[in-house]
């Protein structure tokens, strides 16, 4: 069996790999995992993003929010042979972790987080052929170039594939 | 954010020794023992190196959050490891039927734990606001038992590019082996005011 290496994609970063590596992001709290795989040259990419828009903020920090990172992701899959409109994305995260704080935006900044990742890939028209998100709950996420699984972990909730 | 020399690393570190000291006494006060806390560091540590700190990105702690308003805003965490928030419980409650398998989400555990989390990052905020002489507003505090990295993240937010500033002083009650965590993250402009009101402003 090819199992590959595990590419860590950490917190406002994003990284493309090819069959068989798969990538792994660890302890997703309110930030979205945005999945993207073309099927038939195995070309997988995952963004670990923040915010949900870049509005305002220098251009150096692109994988930070959702808008820009969708933006940068997609190009850089279209340079390592994946098409536009094979794409297919899936989304994990955006999770609420603290409930009774009062009206605190931050600490809803995850389902902005999953609308704005939404949108940005409406633009582009890739479809979202599964998602995992919100709820009150940390996941960690490993995408699979191979078979474009992605595997979600909660502490509470055990794994699950999506 | 301003460069940081010796002298506003020293003033720093001053600021979670003084806050992290007054929270251990409400500590030893609540369980009856002797708490002893580590030397603060001072660290600019990118995002995925925060949760070090406390063991690891992935290990389930209990975390009381604090959003903190005022002269200085930023974000107050205390941060139990889940060995030793069930530690804690069995403390506090003895053996009994809400310890036995130790659900720490369960609403009673999450309430006992939040409530403690309060008064001690209560007593660290006091702490804060008497030293620096500044107005030190706060929320209510959350509580959430996760990944140590998805509960550190609401405090990230508020930071520049991907590295934070982290004052983190540990707490030890070496008779029961309980660690548990304090880390102060203000927000990047907040760190000049938090300096000026410290006495060690410019250069």
């Amino acid at each position: 069996m090819i199992t590959g290496n595990v590419v860590h994609v950490g917190m406002a970063d994003l990284k493309v790999v090819h069959c068989p590596d798969r990538l792994r992001s660890v302890g997703l709290g309110s930030c979205v995992g945005i999945a993207l795989w073309d099927p038939v040259t195995k070309v997988a990419g995952l963004a670990h993003v923040m915010l949900p828009s870049s509005e305002g903020f220098p251009r150096e920090q692109r994988a930070k929010f959702a808008d820009t990172a969708v933006d940068w992701l997609v190009e850089m899959m279209l340079e390592h042979r994946a098409r536009k409109e094979r794409l297919q994305a899936k989304l994990a995260g955006g999770a609420q972790m603290f409930t009774f704080a009062g009206k605190n935006d931050l600490l809803k900044i995850g389902p902005r987080n999953v609308e704005a990742s939404r949108r940005a890939l409406a633009k582009w028209s890739i479809p979202i052929v599964a998602e995992d998100v919100g709820g009150t709950t940390g996941r960690t996420i490993e995408l699979s170039s191979e078979d474009g699984s992605l595997w979600v972990r909660t502490v509470r909730g055990g794994s699950i594939v999506i | 954010m301003v460069r940081l020399d010796d002298r506003h690393l020293d003033a720093l570190r001053e600021v979670g020794n003084i806050g992290a000291a007054h929270a251990a006494t409400s500590l030893a006060a609540l369980l009856q023992r002797q708490v002893r806390i580590t030397v603060p560091t001072v660290q600019l540590l990118s995002f995925d190196h925060v949760a070090d700190a406390v063991g690891g990105a992935e290990d389930v702690v209990v975390g009381t959050y604090f959003r903190i308003g005022g002269d200085f805003p930023g974000n107050l965490f205390f941060i139990l490891p889940a060995e030793s928030a069930r530690t804690v419980l069995h403390a506090m409650w003895g053996d009994g039927p809400f310890v036995e398998g130790a659900d720490l989400q369960s609403d009673l555990a999450l309430s006992a734990l939040g409530e403690m989390g309060n008064i001690l990052t209560s007593s660290y905020l006091v702490s804060l606001s008497e030293f620096t002489g500044g107005r030190v507003e706060t929320s209510v505090p959350a509580v959430a038992v996760d990944m140590a990295q998805a509960i550190l993240q609401v405090g990230m937010f508020t930071a520049e590019a991907d590295s934070c500033l982290i004052i983190h002083t540990g707490a030890h009650i070496e008779e029961l082996d309980i660690w548990c965590h304090f880390l102060l993250v203000p927000d990047p402009e907040s760190v000049a005011p938090l300096l000026g009101a410290l006495g060690v402003n410019g250069s």
